[in-house]
């Protein structure tokens, strides 16, 4: 009888091993495909039609076709959801932890390479939006050029507000772990609660996602308050960047937190 | 190879296992034994780090599961339930878990073969049967060819055929060198599969013998389970033998 010593190589799991693994997962799903299609097809559309209704020439363009990707940011935050979620309904989590039993090494690497691929493909998404809604306009507007000041800013910053979103449904996946309730935590926090908070409390309305993001990053002509006693003082583009991802980087925390924590 | 010390662990108000020690030895396949809900299943899933012991611990090679170096390529375990995404392919699945610890995509082949799942590893895992998903985690286990193999329940949804591949393929497993643990409620399955037994009973060791030793004083080895199990069984059914005369008499 020959014992086995082990014949593995020297070293050990390393992130960029475990970042492989969860960039071949998440390229060999489908629905991942399709997610992702859908999202920067759905902005563009939106951005067509929005831009085939502009009839104010001193409106913020580039802020109205930018518009187009709200539908697209759920999706996004809905697939970052299932990054996480879709590992305990299938079980996967077993043989995930068993290859790469470091639990936050492993939650790192997801969402490295979610954020990575929500981040390339939200700003083809923004880019699409904004050349596919310039090229609608009519009534004798002419589209936005990116040379104009702000406008490659709000591009990209709506571009990334896809990836801080996704990271943001992860968290929320890793925290709660059941696809439904996830998914409705992410839509309440995101959306539903944004409008009626922000209906009700102009001073809490700029720190909420939706606002930040169209308000504060995808913007050109910030709207200044002049003394109006209910005016929304929003963030600035970079305040609201940095805030839309200290909410994904808290999610994602105390995701971590308690993957470490819980059993499996 | 792999020991347990004073594993314990508590869900709410059950001890579902109780200060269970016993050391693992290469070379032979060790049967893991014990009525429905004796604890089989947490014990493999504390040994793979899955749950948190409330005391003592497991060690693979001296190592807690989630210090290992290269886990796929130290301890390899297939668990009781489905441990795939039903939208995957076998291969791209195998592929993943592969690319974790750096083993070469060769392999990935190479164990599909072994299992018999060459002709379907491009098909949705969601459509497997029970014996093909199985045979998805026995081939998941294989990967990194490690010395030490964790299996509970393995011949679970397998075919006749599929039993007797599995009894051969971890027998000349353990043949090679290798610690094989084994969980089964079948003991005329372990009886012709295991050398070794490690038997439990709500949580606790029941017995940690060779099989001849333990059927020895037994009419056989079933006898000799379920004596030794009789005092622990949470779940039994009642005697309708017995019910039967009682009522007739």
């Amino acid at each position: 009888m020959t014992v086995l010593t082990g014949h593995a190589p020297a070293g050990h799991y390393r992130f960029r091993h475990v970042a492989r693994m969860e960039w071949i997962k998440l390229r060999t799903l489908r629905s991942t495909w399709w997610t992702l299609a859908i999202t920067a097809a759905g902005g563009a559309a939106m951005a067509v039609v929005i831009g085939l209704n502009t009839i104010s020439k001193s409106a913020d363009l580039t802020n109205n076709v930018l518009a187009g990707v709200v539908p697209g940011l759920l999706l996004i935050g809905v697939l970052g959801v299932l990054v996480m979620t879709g590992e305990y309904t299938s079980g996967m989590i077993r043989a995930t932890l068993a290859a790469a039993p470091r639990r936050p090494l492993l939650l790192a690497a997801k969402a490295a390479v979610f954020a990575a691929a929500s981040l390339t493909v939200g700003e083809a998404a923004s880019f699409l939006a904004f050349f596919a809604g310039g090229a609608a306009f009519r009534h004798g507007i002419s589209a936005p050029a990116l040379s104009q000041p702000g406008v490659l800013r709000a591009i990209l910053l709506g571009g990334a507000s896809y990836c801080l979103i996704g990271l943001l449904g992860l968290g929320l996946g890793a925290i709660i772990r059941h696809t439904a309730a996830a998914i409705a935590v992410l839509v309440a926090g995101v959306f539903l609660i944004g409008m009626i908070i922000g209906a009700a409390s102009r001073g809490i309305a700029a720190y909420l996602p939706v606002f930040i993001i169209g308000n504060s990053l995808t913007t050109t002509k910030p709207e200044s308050c002049q003394g109006a006693a209910q005016c929304v003082h929003f963030l600035s583009p970079w305040t609201g960047l940095a805030v839309l991802g200290l909410y994904a980087a808290v999610a994602l925390a105390i995701g971590g937190w308690l993957l470490v924590r819980r059993d499996a | 190879m792999i020991e347990v010390r004073d594993l314990t662990k508590r869900y709410g108000s059950t001890l579902a296992v109780d200060a269970l020690s016993f050391d693992l030895r290469p070379g032979m396949v060790t049967g893991f034994l014990g009525p429905n809900g004796s604890g089989k299943s947490t014990t493999m899933r504390l040994i793979m780090g899955l749950d948190k012991p409330d005391a003592g611990q497991a060690r693979i090679g001296g190592r807690r599961y989630r210090n290992l170096r290269w886990p796929l390529r130290e301890a390899g375990a297939l668990l009781e339930a489905k441990a795939f995404h039903p939208g995957r392919s076998a291969h791209a699945h195998l592929d993943a878990l592969a690319a974790s610890n750096g083993i070469d995509r060769r392999r990935v082949d190479e164990v599909l073969d072994l299992v018999g799942l060459a002709g379907a590893a491009r098909r949705r895992a969601g459509k497997f049967s029970l014996g093909m998903a199985q045979r998805l985690g026995i081939a998941a286990a294989l990967l990194g060819d490690p010395p030490v193999l964790l299996l509970d329940e393995p011949v679970n949804g397998l075919d006749p055929a599929g039993i007797h591949w599995i009894r051969d393929l971890l027998k000349s497993l353990a043949g090679q060198g290798r610690v094989v643990f084994v969980s089964s409620h079948l003991i005329s399955e372990i009886a012709l599969l295991a050398e070794h037994l490690v038997v439990i009973g709500q949580g606790r060791l029941l017995a940690d013998t060779s099989v001849a030793e333990l059927s020895a004083g037994a009419a056989s080895l079933e006898d000799a389970f379920l004596h030794l199990t009789g005092a622990s069984t949470d779940y039994r059914g009642r005697d309708w033998v017995a019910q039967r005369k009682e009522g007739s008499s």
